[in-house]
Formats: C-alpha cells, sequence, structure tokens
C-alpha cells in the first residue's frame, strides 16, 4: 500500500471543499435553516401520524441526512468531473496509486466533507428543539454507509459523464427524486400502501430512516433488516468504485 | 549499456477504430538522451500514454529498468516522470501546493529544498504562491516538468515540452535537462524542433504511421543514413509527376528545388553523375546546381517521406 500517497490524495480532496467553504459547508447549512423556518411556520405544532413525535423534531434528522449524502455526492463527482475537462486526471493516473488507494481516498473526504456538514447543521439547528441523541452507533453507522453510498455515486457519476449536462441529468432525474421520494418530509405510514412498498426499493429510505431512528429512537423500517440492506449497499458500491476506476471505465481508451 | 526502456511488438487501436502503434520495438539505452521523432499523428504520444498509464495498450510488451511495465506498475511509476503533451492543471491549487501534492502521491514526502529548486530553475518562484489558474501557458508547460520532475524520478519522458515556449527559455529548460542527464537520468523526448534535437540528443529514433522507421546513435544516422543529397533549381516550380521518374534517388520537392539523395557504392563513390544525369533528362537543365550533406530535419523528412503509403 501507497498510504502516504493515499493520505495525500484525501487531504488533497478534503482541502479542495475546504478551500471554497462559503459553498461546501455554510451555503448547505443556510438552506438547511430556511427549510426548517418553512416548515416550522408551515406544520405548527403538528406530530407526526402514527409516530407521536413532533413534526418538526422528525424534519431535523431527514435534513440533515440529506445534506450529508448531497455533499459527499457533490464533492467527489465535482473533483472527477473537473479533473476531466482540465485534463488534471492524468495526474491520478501516473501516480502509483492503486484503484483501491483512489477509492479509498476519495470515499474517505467524501465522508470528512459529510460529517462536517452534519456537525454545522446539527449546532445550528438542535437548539431550536429538545431533541438529544437516542443511539449514537445508528447515527454514525448511517452516516458514513450514508456518504460512502453516496461518495461512490458521484465517483461513478464523475466517470460516466462526458459533460457538466450529463451530471446534471443524473442529478436532476436519479438522485434528486431518489432524495425527496425517501422519507425527508414524511413518514412513509402516511402514503397509500402500494407507495409504501415502492419506497422499500429506495436505498436512501433505509438511510435516512435509520439514521432519523438514532435520533427520535422510532422509524418506519426494521432495523436490522435496513442494517443488512445498507452494509451490502455500502460494500457494493466500494467494490464498483473499485472495479471501475481499475479498468479505466470511460477514463481511459 | 544496459536498457531503460525496452518496448516489444506495441500496438494501439483506439475504440473509433483508429490505429495508432502497429507493433513498434524500440530500445532506450540507460542515461542516454533520446530523441522520438515523428509527424504528427505518428503515434508518439499513443506511445508515450502508454508508458505513462494513461491509454490502455492493445498488446505488446515494455520492460522498464528491467521490470516489467505492466505487472510491476507501482515499481515502475515511482521511477518514472512524464510531461504530458497536453496541458493540464489542477485549478484549486498553487504551483507549490501542486508540487507538495504530486511529491505525495508518489508516495514522497515533500523535499522542500528540491521543489524550491525546481520553482527556480524553472523559474516558477515568483509564481508558486499564485492561484494556478493565474499562470501563462508558458508557466503552465513549465510547471508540468516541475511536476514530472519531483520525485526525482531515474527516466523522465517529455511530450514536445517546448512547445509554446520562448527561444530563451527553451535553451535554458534544456540546460537543465542537459544536467539531468548528464547526473544519469534517462530523458526521452519529442519535438517537433529537429535542429534542438540533433544538438541534444545522443540516440533517435523516428516513428511514422505507427511503425519505428530506424533508432540508432544521432552519428550513426547521420553517418549512414544521412547522405548528401544533390539539389537542383529551376525557374519554375517542379510538378509532382517527375517524382515517380527519379523514384531511384528517394526524390523530395521543395517547390522550384529538387532533391536527390546520393548514395555512395562500395568502392566509396556516389552515385552524382547517375542522378545528375537523370534530373537533366526529366526535368531539363537547371538553373544551379549543389550538393548538401543531411542534417537531421533532411534525414528525417526523407525517411517519414519514403514511407508514405
Amino acid at each position: 500500500m501507497n498510504w502516504y500517497g493515499c493520505w495525500t490524495l484525501y487531504s488533497r480532496e478534503s482541502r479542495r471543499f475546504l478551500n471554497v467553504k462559503m459553498q461546501t459547508i455554510v451555503a448547505p447549512a443556510l438552506t438547511a435553516v430556511m427549510y426548517l423556518i418553512v416548515f416550522r411556520y408551515a406544520m405548527g405544532e403538528r406530530q407526526v401520524p402514527d409516530l407521536d413525535v413532533p413534526y418538526f423534531n422528525f424534519l431535523i434528522p431527514g435534513l440533515v441526512m440529506m445534506a450529508m449524502m448531497q455533499n459527499a455526492f457533490a464533492n467527489t463527482s465535482s473533483s472527477i468531473m473537473v479533473g476531466k475537462l482540465m485534463n488534471m486526471q492524468i495526474f491520478l493516473m501516473m501516480a502509483p496509486l492503486t484503484a483501491f488507494e483512489v477509492t479509498l481516498a476519495f470515499l474517505g473526504a467524501a465522508v470528512t466533507r459529510a460529517f462536517i456538514v452534519a456537525i454545522v447543521l446539527l449546532l445550528v439547528l438542535v437548539p431550536f428543539t429538545d431533541m438529544h441523541i437516542e443511539h449514537l452507533w445508528m447515527i454514525l453507522f448511517y452516516g458514513v454507509c450514508g456518504s460512502i453510498i453516496m461518495g461512490g455515486m458521484g465517483m461513478i457519476g464523475g466517470m460516466w459523464s462526458k459533460t457538466f449536462d450529463d451530471m446534471a441529468l443524473l442529478n436532476n432525474f436519479i438522485i434528486m427524486p431518489l432524495t425527496f421520494l425517501s422519507g425527508v418530509f414524511y413518514s412513509v405510514k402516511q402514503l397509500p400502501e402500494s407507495w409504501q412498498a415502492v419506497n422499500h426499493f429506495n436505498p436512501f429510505f433505509y438511510l435516512i430512516d435509520g439514521f432519523r431512528h438514532g435520533f427520535l429512537n422510532v422509524g418506519d423500517t426494521d432495523p436490522s433488516q435496513a442494517i443488512a440492506i445498507v452494509s451490502m449497499a455500502t460494500l457494493a458500491t466500494i467494490f464498483a468504485c473499485w472495479k471501475l476506476w481499475q479498468t479505466g471505465w470511460r477514463l481511459k481508451d | 549499456m544496459s536498457a531503460a526502456l525496452t518496448v516489444q511488438g506495441l500496438t494501439k487501436t483506439y475504440k473509433n477504430g483508429k490505429k495508432a502503434l502497429s507493433g513498434v520495438d524500440l530500445s532506450v539505452p540507460e542515461g542516454s538522451f533520446f530523441a522520438l521523432l515523428g509527424p504528427n499523428g505518428a503515434g508518439k504520444s499513443s506511445l508515450i500514454n502508454i508508458l505513462a498509464d494513461t491509454v490502455k495498450p492493445s498488446s505488446g510488451q515494455v520492460s522498464f529498468l528491467g521490470h516489467d511495465l505492466f505487472s510491476e506498475r507501482r515499481w515502475c511509476k515511482q521511477r518514472l516522470g512524464v510531461v504530458p503533451q497536453e496541458i493540464a492543471f489542477d485549478p484549486f491549487f498553487a504551483p507549490r501546493d501542486i508540487l507538495k501534492i504530486m511529491s505525495g502521491m508518489f508516495g514522497v514526502k515533500p523535499d522542500m529544498v528540491w521543489i524550491d529548486e525546481l520553482l527556480e530553475r524553472l523559474e516558477l518562484s515568483e509564481h508558486a504562491n499564485k492561484n494556478a489558474r493565474q499562470l501563462s501557458g508558458g508557466m503552465r508547460r513549465r510547471l508540468l516538468v516541475a511536476q514530472a520532475l519531483v520525485h526525482k524520478p531515474k527516466v523522465v519522458i517529455l511530450d514536445e515540452p517546448t512547445a509554446g515556449v520562448d527561444v530563451e527559455l527553451r535553451k535554458r529548460l534544456w540546460g537543465f535537462m542537459r544536467e539531468l542527464n548528464a547526473n544519469g537520468t534517462t530523458i526521452l523526448l519529442t519535438t517537433h524542433y529537429l535542429e534542438e534535437a540533433e544538438e541534444l540528443c545522443d540516440h533517435v529514433a523516428i516513428i511514422n504511421q505507427g511503425k519505428l522507421l530506424t533508432s540508432q546513435s544521432m552519428k550513426g544516422l547521420l553517418n549512414t543514413v544521412g547522405s548528401s543529397a544533390l539539389v537542383l533549381e529551376y525557374a519554375e516550380d517542379i510538378a509532382d509527376e517527375s517524382l515517380s521518374k527519379l523514384e531511384a534517388f528517394s526524390p523530395r520537392i521543395d517547390a522550384n528545388k529538387i532533391f536527390l539523395c546520393l548514395k555512395k557504392d562500395t568502392s566509396g563513390q556516389n552515385n552524382f553523375n547517375a542522378a545528375y544525369q537523370a534530373a537533366i533528362q526529366v526535368l531539363g537543365e537547371a538553373q544551379s546546381v549543389s550538393v548538401q550533406n543531411e542534417d537531421l530535419e533532411d534525414v528525417f523528412l526523407r525517411l517519414t517521406n519514403e514511407h508514405k503509403s
């Protein structure tokens, strides 16, 4: 293992977003605050049906997880896209880094960005509620897995996209629908039964629900089933990134 | 002399069907200053990009300092520095940071003394802390050279490092490369400045249409392949049809001049008379006649013309 090389790439990928904090950390925090203000006054003191928690408390973990996932995706996809457009990915290919080391560094930086965003968001949002941490391990497990899955999808999306148009297509027609229909803003129990079934095929649903469970101690999914699905999805994502980078998919002719 | 690089039967066909290399064999001696020449589209960059691992080969083998390039990539990459032909830079960082990152990715803790020396030698010190986006084209190219050297490679490959670099700077850059070479670094370069290649390099290979035409020492090439040329000048431009009638002398036309290759026979006599008579017969009396010794450019043009399909 070229640990030092892997560490260098990880710090490059992390410094890239730390250098533009306004865009990468402050902006997502502001967006989340605005969502919260809107829903606070729109929903008032309403409770989430069947779950017996204030809607406001229900919303916060979902928003945090959504921001984590979006930022993890943005970190890897933008890096690879810019690399392609600036012809910069050749430096990665010329360096003595294996596909596994590259994957590790990219996903590590995605997780780092997701957690920094999550901590900032929680610091901003939690004072408005009486929420507290119920199961820290669940929060960490789903947080890490969610950012790995989304960071990995960002890597694959970045490799697949030839232009920023391709990337926008991916974002608007796959990532956004999956995130919005994953139960950030509602409990699946509020949906008609057919839609509830559909939701169980959305991997993001398990991530958001599990993450929220860590704060509220209630959820829509069976915890052991969710853990199994999320673990599998995480490993599959890492494996896919590793193998695709190794073959130089859409990067090397 | 052992070989820094041995290429055997290397082929490359791109996904769009373009055949860039059709079985190249090449040996680059360790410690040499090696010129890889060829017209545009000859396959030079394909060859270099395969060595750099930015393009996948279709078939063939490469041995790098005695190690198999494709199965021992890590070992080889740590000892190889490549300056790519196309400008590329990281728009998020300044040159000094870029060099630190590059060094780190090669697994080498950044040697700040060496990094500062590189910046100095490549005349980037003043710009070391500016964002790479603010650099001019020539500076970005020099930064590429610095990036290729930051991990102190044993073999350096430069793919047209001086395109768009002015004369003065080019001279200083070559001076630096000479020093590295004198200290034992093997240098392989491609360039379109043939005069510079002739002056700098001790070995030369010419490729055309994905095939190797010749590879030998610069002196050897100029002495054996290089010959003298009979130059006849006419009042009017010479028609291309006359080329076929003078094929025996590898003719080349440059507007109103025709160059005929003079070859020595076993007794050391050249075929001046035969060439002259043939030319007069086909083209008529010339306005002026002279004999020139071929330099690298002439040899290059003649060889690549002879092998046009």
